[in-house]
C-alpha cells in the first residue's frame, strides 16, 4: 500500500522533471497554497525534435522544489524509518539545498488519525527528526533545518481510510522564504 | 472570580430536626434500579417565579443525568401544597411510588439577593434527610448566581443519597473545534458541567490542545503552537494571564498537573525522542523523570504523588507503564524489579491514562481490531474493563469524585469531535451539550 503509493508519488516527481508530456499526475493537495497550474498538454507540438526545451519551473524556486525535488516523504504505519524511496527524495532535497544555501527549511512530522493526539505529537517529532538527521548526514547544516511536530492535527488529506492516513504519515519540508532569514 | 462570586453564597441551616433516615443508592453495584425521586418546582415568594422554575430544572437535569435517578414525573403529583416549612403528606408519595421527596423555596431579600431553600424527605421513613447534619439547606446569593447554586442542591442531594461527593458544580475545559478538517480552528473553551455558560478562552488563531484542569486553583495548563512551536503554558482563568511553562528546548506537550496542584508533569521532545519531567510550580525547578530513547509521554500522577502512570512504546507499540515518582525501582506486577513496570498486556494499542482521583484505577484510551475504547485498569494491571467503543474515543478524565469519566468521540469516519460521558460501571453513555465540535474535555474540581 504505502510503497505504491510511493512509487505513485516518485512517478509524479518524474512526470513533473519530463516536462509535462503526458496527464498531470493528481497531486497531493498542498497544505500550502497549490503551486501555478501546470499548462494543459500541448500534444500539438509536434515540431522537429530539436534539444528539448526546459519548460518547468524556475530553477531555484519554491516551485521547482515542489516539482522537481519533492517535499514529502511518507511513513510506514507506527513507523519513523526511512525506505529507499524516502531516501531518494531527501537526496534531491540535500542536493537542493546545497545548489541554493540561500534558503532554510521546516521540516514538520505529521502522523495519520489512528492514534492519540499526545502520542502522535512525539511520534510527529520523532519522524520531522529523522528527517533532518538524514539531511544533516547529507552536509545539509544543521542549522538550516527546524523541525516541528503537527501531530494528527494537519492531515494533508481529510478522509478516514487507509489510502488517506498513508499520505498523512509524512515528513513534510517546507522551504523557508529566503528573505524572512 | 469564582472565589468572589461563593464568598457572596452564605450557606445557612434550617430549623428543625427529626432522625437519621436511610435510603441509599448503591453507586458501585454492575445491576441497579434508579431511585425515585419527585423534584416538585420550588415554591416562589416575592417575583422569584423564575428563579424558582429554572432551578428546579436544573436540579432535575443534574441528577436525571447520573442515571442513579428516576425524576417523578410531574403529573403523578397528588400534594400540590407543599411548603418547606410542612411535613408532606407521605401517603400522597408513596402511592406514586417515589422514594425520595425534595420540597423547596425561593424569594428576594429586600436588598434584592437571591434565597433558596430546600429539605429532602424519605418518603418511606417519614422523615427528613439530614445534610451535613442539619434538616436542610439555604443560600443566599446575588440573582445571577442561581445556576451554580442549582448545582450546590443537587450534590447536596447526590452525596446524602449516594454516599459519594458531588460533581455538579463544575466546569469543564476543553477544545472547541470548527472548519474544516485540514485547517481546523482549535481554541479552548470552557462551560459549566452542564454545558451552561460556555466561553472561548483563547483567540483560535493557533492550536491549542490537551488542556488539563489544576486540581487546587482556577488554572489551567495547555500545549499552544503560539510562536510556532508547540509548548506547554499555564493559564490563570481569573486574571486571563498565560505563560510558557519553563526553560525547555524542543518542544513541550502533554501537560498534567500532579493531584496536589503545586506541580505540572510534561513531555519534552527533542531530536527525536520524548521524556517525561516534572516541574514545581513554585520553585520552576523541573527534574527529568524518564530517560529512555523511546517515547514516554502522557504522564499521570497518583493521588499520593509517589507513582506516575505514563504511554511508552519501549516495548514496541504503545503500552501503559507505572514508575516510581522518585526514579527509585519497583517491584512489578508481573514480577521483577524495574524503574518502570508494564501494566497493559491485552491485545491492541493503550494511550493517555490518567489516574483516578481515588487512586485505585487508571482510565485509557485502548485502539484495537480498528477500533477505539475508553476503559479502566486496576494499578496492578488487573481488571481492564472498556467503557465504550466508536471509530474514535480517546482522552478519558476524571470527574472530581472519580465515579464518571468524560472523553472525546468521533462517532464514525468524517464525524466532528464531541464530548461524552459514561458512569464508571459503564452505564449512562450521554453525549455532553457543546455548541461547536469539541475534544480534549477535563474536569475541574468541585467549585469552593
Amino acid at each position: 500500500m504505502n510503497t505504491l503509493l510511493k512509487a505513485s508519488a516518485a512517478a509524479a516527481v518524474l512526470v513533473g522533471v519530463a516536462a509535462c508530456a503526458s496527464q498531470p499526475e493528481p497531486e497531493p493537495v498542498a497544505e500550502t497554497p497549490a503551486p501555478v497550474e501546470e499548462p494543459a498538454p500541448v500534444e500539438t507540438v509536434e515540431a522537429a525534435p530539436a534539444e528539448p526545451v526546459y519548460t518547468g519551473p524556475t530553477p531555484g524556486s519554491l516551485e521547482d522544489f515542489q516539482v522537481n525535488v519533492g517535499e514529502r516523504v511518507y511513513f510506514d504505519l507506527d513507523q519513523s524509518r526511512l525506505d529507499g524511496d524516502d531516501q531518494e527524495i531527501l537526496n534531491r532535497q540535500a542536493a537542493w539545498l546545497a545548489t541554493y544555501p540561500q534558503f532554510n527549511i521546516l521540516v514538520a512530522g505529521n502522523c495519520d488519525e489512528r492514534g492519540t493526539r499526545e502520542y502522535n505529537l512525539a511520534l510527529g517529532e520523532r519522524r520531522a527528526a529523522v528527517v533532518k538527521d538524514y539531511l544533516v548526514s547529507l552536509g545539509v547544516d544543521a542549522s538550516r533545518i527546524e523541525t516541528i511536530s503537527y501531530g494528527k492535527e494537519r492531515p494533508l488529506d481529510a478522509s478516514s481510510n487507509e489510502a488517506a492516513w498513508a499520505r498523512n504519515r509524512n515528513g513534510f519540508t517546507q522551504v523557508l522564504d529566503a528573505t524572512a532569514g | 472570580m469564582f472565589k468572589k462570586l461563593m464568598a457572596a453564597i452564605a450557606v445557612l441551616c434550617l430549623p428543625a430536626a427529626p432522625a437519621l433516615a436511610d435510603i441509599t443508592i448503591d453507586v458501585t453495584e454492575g445491576t441497579y434500579k434508579p431511585l425515585p425521586i419527585a423534584i416538585p418546582e420550588f415554591t416562589a415568594e416575592g417575583g422569584s417565579e423564575d428563579y424558582s422554575r429554572q432551578i428546579t430544572e436544573v436540579v432535575k437535569n443534574d441528577l436525571a443525568s447520573t442515571g442513579l435517578f428516576e425524576i417523578t414525573q410531574e403529573a403523578a403529583f397528588i400534594q400540590k401544597d407543599l411548603s418547606i416549612d410542612v411535613q408532606p403528606r407521605f401517603a400522597d408519595w408513596k402511592i406514586i411510588q417515589t422514594d425520595a421527596l425534595v420540597v423547596g423555596e425561593t424569594g428576594l431579600t429586600e436588598d434584592g439577593r437571591l434565597r433558596v431553600a430546600f429539605r429532602l424527605w424519605d418518603v418511606y421513613g417519614e422523615e427528613v434527610l439530614r445534610l451535613d447534619n442539619q434538616p436542610g439547606r439555604q443560600y443566599t446569593t446575588t440573582p445571577d448566581n442561581w445556576r451554580r447554586i442549582a448545582h450546590k442542591i443537587s450534590d447536596s442531594i447526590y452525596t446524602r443519597l449516594t454516599g459519594e461527593s458531588g460533581f455538579f458544580d463544575t466546569r469543564i475545559v476543553y477544545i472547541a473545534e470548527s472548519g474544516p478538517k485540514t485547517a481546523r480552528v482549535k481554541r479552548l473553551a470552557i462551560m459549566d458541567m452542564d454545558g451552561a455558560n460556555p466561553q472561548f478562552l483563547t483567540s483560535g488563531v493557533h492550536t491549542v490542545l490537551t488542556p488539563r484542569f489544576s486540581p487546587s486553583a482556577q488554572e489551567i495548563t495547555y500545549m499552544s503552537y503560539e510562536g510556532g512551536r508547540p509548548r506547554v503554558y499555564l493559564f490563570n482563568i481569573e486574571t486571563g494571564r498565560q505563560e510558557v511553562l519553563g526553560d525547555f528546548e524542543g518542544m513541550t506537550f502533554a501537560p498534567r498537573f500532579s493531584r496536589d496542584g503545586g506541580s505540572v508533569l510534561l513531555t519534552q521532545a527533542r531530536g527525536g525522542n520524548s521524556d517525561i519531567y516534572v516541574m514545581n510550580l513554585r520553585s520552576r525547578q523541573s527534574r527529568r523523570l524518564t530517560d529512555h530513547p523511546a517515547i514516554d509521554t502522557s504522564p499521570s500522577m497518583s493521588p499520593d504523588g509517589r507513582r506516575i502512570v505514563f504511554n511508552s512504546d519501549r516495548g514496541g507499540s504503545p503500552q501503559l507503564y507505572i514508575m516510581n515518582t522518585d526514579g527509585s525501582p519497583l517491584t512489578c506486577p508481573s514480577g521483577g524489579r524495574d524503574t518502570a513496570c508494564r501494566i497493559t498486556f491485552g491485545q491492541g494499542r493503550y494511550s493517555t491514562p490518567v489516574w483516578s482521583p481515588r487512586g485505585d484505577l487508571i482510565a485509557f484510551t485502548k485502539q484495537t481490531r480498528g477500533k477505539f475504547h475508553i476503559g479502566v485498569i486496576g494499578i496492578d494491571g488487573k481488571g481492564e474493563r472498556l467503557l465504550s467503543e466508536a471509530y474514535l474515543d480517546e482522552g478519558p478524565d476524571w470527574s472530581p469524585n472519580g465515579r464518571v469519566i468524560t472523553f472525546f468521540r468521533e462517532n464514525y469516519p468524517g464525524a466532528g469531535p464531541r464530548l461524552w460521558s459514561v458512569d464508571l460501571t459503564g452505564r449512562n453513555l450521554r453525549q455532553m451539550n457543546t455548541s461547536t465540535d469539541a475534544s480534549d474535555p477535563a474536569w475541574s474540581p468541585l467549585l469552593d
